[in-house]
């Protein structure tokens, strides 16, 4: 079948500001969009610019905006999209060029979150046991991919730049909850902050927009439900 | 050395800062006393009296007792900074750093704390002519 795309392209030597160039290409219906934009790169031009790598929406390389919403194209299926399919890069970061973005202020905010395992104590002959309920407290946010979909489709992030925003937010959770960290302290204290969590206006579009159906803002929830609790 | 206040890219580093749960937590906790406090107030001022009865008069016999001084304290202080953390909340989200931003917040403060200040000096000192 034809498919029509619509892709915002900008580049920085050459143009003041993004546009948008229509291409045609020929797909199948079950062609994921990354298959559409690749045929284009291969086949009309060749300086559409663009991040993909395992392309089987695990390495959370290709997040853009795909019809107004936040999806990894290597996951959306051409039926289930209207054309002509409208392509943009992630709101809320600099463009380098056509679909790609500046992510370093994104994962400054996912580093300042300390996303490892904290432990003061020396480490045991074996493993540090766990038991099943205590894995399924945080079993949610392991799955998350980084994609930053989450957090350019925040409105949060959109208006206040300095927002932790909710990826980096998942990736604390993760430790946060997990019996064998210790550093949930200092990451609530992170989060606690006016910057952090309390930036959330659970206005849930982070949730929809996760490619890994994580829960997003129970998530954030109860980062500040412990937030709550370790005060009073 | 000083420790460093921001991030390489100048966003502030987080400080344990409880000021934002505080709000947050007052804005839930005000929320649902108010809810009563409020519907008390329109049962009383406009379904049980009118408000055509309602004059100086009334006020004064509404306000010899303590109870209602103290209701009428309580909701000013609730609603006030209620609806003034709203209002913060708002300005914060919708305006982008700057003279505005600060300018408006400015006044916001200075608004509220007039409206708060008044309300609770008439609660306080009120004596019937």
């Amino acid at each position: 079948m034809k498919v029509e795309l619509k892709i915002q392209r900008y580049n920085p030597e050459t143009d003041a500001q993004p546009h948008f160039e229509n291409y045609s290409v020929e797909a199948e219906p079950t062609d994921r969009v990354l298959d559409a934009l690749l045929q284009v790169k291969g086949l009309l031009d060749g300086s559409l610019t663009l991040r993909k790598s395992c392309a089987h929406g695990i390495c959370g390389s290709d997040g853009m905006r795909i019809n107004g919403r936040n999806l990894l194209a290597c996951k959306v299926l051409i039926r289930n999209l209207q054309q002509p399919i409208v392509v943009e890069p992630m709101k809320g970061f600099k463009i380098i060029k056509d679909l790609v973005v500046d992510m370093e202020a994104f994962f400054e905010k996912y580093r300042s979150v300390k996303p490892y395992l904290i432990q003061n104590e020396a480490a045991p002959q074996k493993e540090r046991p766990q038991s099943p309920q205590e894995r399924e407290r945080f079993d949610d946010t392991t799955k998350c991919i980084l994609c930053a979909c989450c957090t350019t489709a925040c409105p949060s992030f959109w208006s206040d730049p300095d927002y932790v925003g909710p990826a980096a937010i998942v990736q604390a959770h993760r430790f946060i909850q997990d019996s064998r960290d210790q550093g949930g302290e200092e990451r609530l204290d992170i989060l606690g902050d006016r910057e952090g969590v309390w930036r959330c206006r659970t206005i849930f579009n982070c949730v929809e927009a996760c490619p890994r159906d994580i829960d997003v803002t129970a998530a954030i929830g109860e980062v500040k439900r412990k937030l709550l609790f370790r005060k009073i | 050395m000083p420790e460093p206040t921001h991030y390489k890219s100048g966003r502030p580093i987080p400080y344990d800062n409880p000021f934002e749960l505080f709000a947050w937590v007052f804005m839930r906790i005000s929320g649902i006393v108010l809810l009563f406090m409020a519907i008390g107030h329109l049962v009383i001022m406009h379904l049980i009296n009118s408000i055509d009865t309602i004059n100086y008069q009334f006020v004064v016999q509404r306000w010899a007792t303590p109870f209602w001084r103290i209701y009428d304290g309580i909701m000013l202080f609730l609603a006030l900074l209620h609806g003034f953390n709203g209002l913060r909340t708002i300005l914060d989200d919708y305006l982008r750093p700057g003279m505005w931003k600060k300018w408006c917040t400015f006044l916001l403060y200075a608004f509220s704390l007039i409206l708060l200040v008044g309300g609770a000096w008439v609660i306080i000192t009120f004596k019937p002519k």
